[in-house]
């Protein structure tokens, strides 16, 4: 069954058709990916599907029910959680502290816990930080929990976005650009990591990704766009032998090459 | 790289609870050594704190300009005068209503503002604090530009408060309710989603935060404080005008958060003694002090941008 599905997005930013069209699915338990050349749409895809930008028309329909027109944080709560591809951590705080920005929509305690320090309030905030910390153990920070994230190492930055994000317990995972700015180590435990999210976690997840290498070996569906265009769909080994994908990538000669 | 840091001291709790112990008894304690002018200055140190501690909640903990806090600070005065010299009403019964009405006040301008983006935020909220101080001007029940007065002084088991030492205590223990219900606030789920929205508001957005939720309950929170100050202002003063809830006012509230340290209780507390205490210690200048009060205030924000406090840390213990 469909966890994510999009029928005939329209985006346009005055006048210009960012998104065309664009209908895909994505299988509840699946690994899958959107892929295209630069400037093809991706970012705006998620953007739409999070609620960050309102699409002209089209339908997305998660877990059962529409969320066209929702504020982003409902749409979390519903359980799809982002990453961003710029880090967008919290600068300034620890890093459990921005783990724990995740089971915000998992939780309730108001003004009135908080100054009275309720029963509930006081389970709550244990729960919180419970979970925080399993995530921060799941990407391998625990050690560093009460360090500012400003001051951890890029790579180990972008493990405490995945922390953040698995916090939210969601159903479904975006991730912008996983492996943007990572070295080819820190490539090989992301790709581990894919897949322990959601062996382990049960969560479905859908990546956008310019690393080629990555997407071919961690997807097990590609969905390729090109000026917001759907142009190919299918497994790796398909989407590479499709000729309209070699010539989005390849066709022209401004276009960068892979 | 950070910024360097200037070393604090860290408290176990044990030490921190006798720090603070100590700091109530010498605060309960002044009073018996101290003469009527030294009282009212100090009375008036705590009101103060408790105005910047709630401005301290929408400006330091939420991250939203606020140039108008003045005004709740006068629904609260003012619901209190009109309850207790024009309709008879007992003092203690004029809070619950005095803070519903800063809350409902705090909920109409907050309601359709807080969707903009925080520069718009500061222009409404200017406007706002002049709307009502002008409303307050120009009708009866407010006693135009006059005022209001005849406010009932509120008594405690018999005992009427009028003496400055009644206030004194009065203000001391409201300024200690206010640093502990922030205290509690800021270390709260709400707390944390107040500091997440002043850091990155899309980012806390997408952790399924409502930004616009949150922001509205720091500025009901705030409203609710200043409310609360301004009731006991009332009975204090025992009359109010207009005058006293001008955009100075509010300027300088937000003087008192910004020079101790915005978003930290002791920084706070000290910006607003600093805020009373400095013009009162170098009043022999004659009108020279405030123009020294000014220079300093310049080198603050100059040297110390963060606020006199120093910031923590980045261990993050608490």
């Amino acid at each position: 069954m469909a966890l994510l599905e999009v029928e005939d997005l329209i985006l346009s930013f005055s006048g210009l058709q960012v998104i065309r069209e664009l209908g895909f699915q994505v299988a509840e338990g699946s690994i899958a990916s959107l892929i295209g050349p630069n400037g093809a749409g991706k970012t705006s895809v998620f953007n739409c599907l999070t609620g960050f930008y309102r699409p002209g028309s089209g339908r997305i329909t998660f877990a059962g029910a529409s969320i066209i027109g929702h504020k982003p944080h409902r749409i979390t709560r519903a359980g799809m959680a982002r990453t961003f591809q710029n880090l967008r951590l919290f600068r300034s705080m620890t890093v459990l502290d921005n783990v724990m920005s995740g089971m915000h929509c998992r939780t309730s305690a108001g003004a009135f816990g908080a100054v009275f320090q309720t029963r509930n309030q006081r389970r709550e905030e244990e729960l919180i930080r419970e979970v925080s910390e399993e995530c921060l153990g799941f990407v391998g920070l625990l050690e560093q929990k009460n360090r500012r994230a400003d001051t951890l190492a890029y790579g180990d930055q972008r493990r405490v976005e995945w922390a953040r994000a698995l916090a939210t317990r969601p159903k479904l995972l975006l991730l912008d650009e996983p492996a943007a700015g990572l070295n080819h180590d820190e490539k090989q435990e992301l790709i581990g990591l894919i897949q322990r999210i959601r062996d382990e976690r049960g969560v479905t997840i859908l990546l956008i990704e310019h690393d080629m290498g990555l997407v071919m070996k961690v997807s097990e569906k590609i969905t390729v766009i090109d000026y917001g265009a759907k142009i190919a769909e299918g497994t790796a080994e398909e989407v590479q032998n499709d000729p309209r994908v070699i010539e989005a990538y390849l066709g022209t000669d401004e276009e960068e090459l892979v | 790289m950070a910024a360097p840091r200037i070393p604090v001291f860290r408290l176990s709790r044990m030490q921190r609870t006798l720090l603070l112990a100590a700091l109530a008894a010498i605060g309960l304690l002044i009073p018996l050594a101290a003469n009527n002018y030294v009282l009212e200055v100090l009375t008036n140190a705590w009101f103060y704190a408790i105005l910047c501690l709630g401005l301290n909640i929408v400006v330091g903990y939420a991250g939203l300009l606020d140039l108008g806090y003045a005004a709740f600070f006068a629904v609260g005065a003012y619901t209190t005068g009109i309850l207790s010299s024009q309709y008879g009403i007992n003092f203690w019964l004029t809070i619950p209503v005095a803070v519903a009405c800063s809350m409902l006040a705090g909920l109409i301008i907050g309601g359709p503002t807080l969707r903009l983006r925080s520069d718009y935020l500061a222009i409404v909220t200017l406007g706002f604090g002049e709307i009502v101080r002008i409303i307050a001007r120009n009708l009866d029940i407010t006693g135009g530009a006059s005022g209001l007065i005849g406010i009932d002084r509120p008594s405690i088991l018999g005992l009427e408060l009028s003496k400055g030492i009644h206030f004194y205590y009065v203000f001391l223990l409201l300024a200690m309710l206010a640093c502990f219900v922030s205290f509690r606030l800021q270390h709260s789920r709400l707390g944390r989603a107040w500091h997440y929205v002043r850091e990155d508001e899309d980012a806390a957005e997408a952790m399924g935060i409502d930004r616009v939720a949150v922001k509205l309950q720091a500025y009901v929170i705030g409203a609710m404080f200043g409310g609360v100050a301004g009731c006991f202002f009332a009975a204090k003063m025992t009359a109010i005008s207009p005058e006293t809830f001008t955009f100075a006012q509010s300027v300088l509230i937000l003087l008192g958060v910004v020079m101790g340290g915005m978003g930290k209780i002791p920084g706070v507390i000290v910006g607003a003694f600093a805020l009373v205490l400095f013009p009162e210690v170098f009043r022999s200048m004659g009108s020279m002090r405030m123009l020294i009060f000014g220079i300093v205030m310049l080198g603050i924000m100059l040297y110390r941008p963060e606020g006199i406090w120093p910031q923590r840390s980045g261990t993050g213990e608490r």
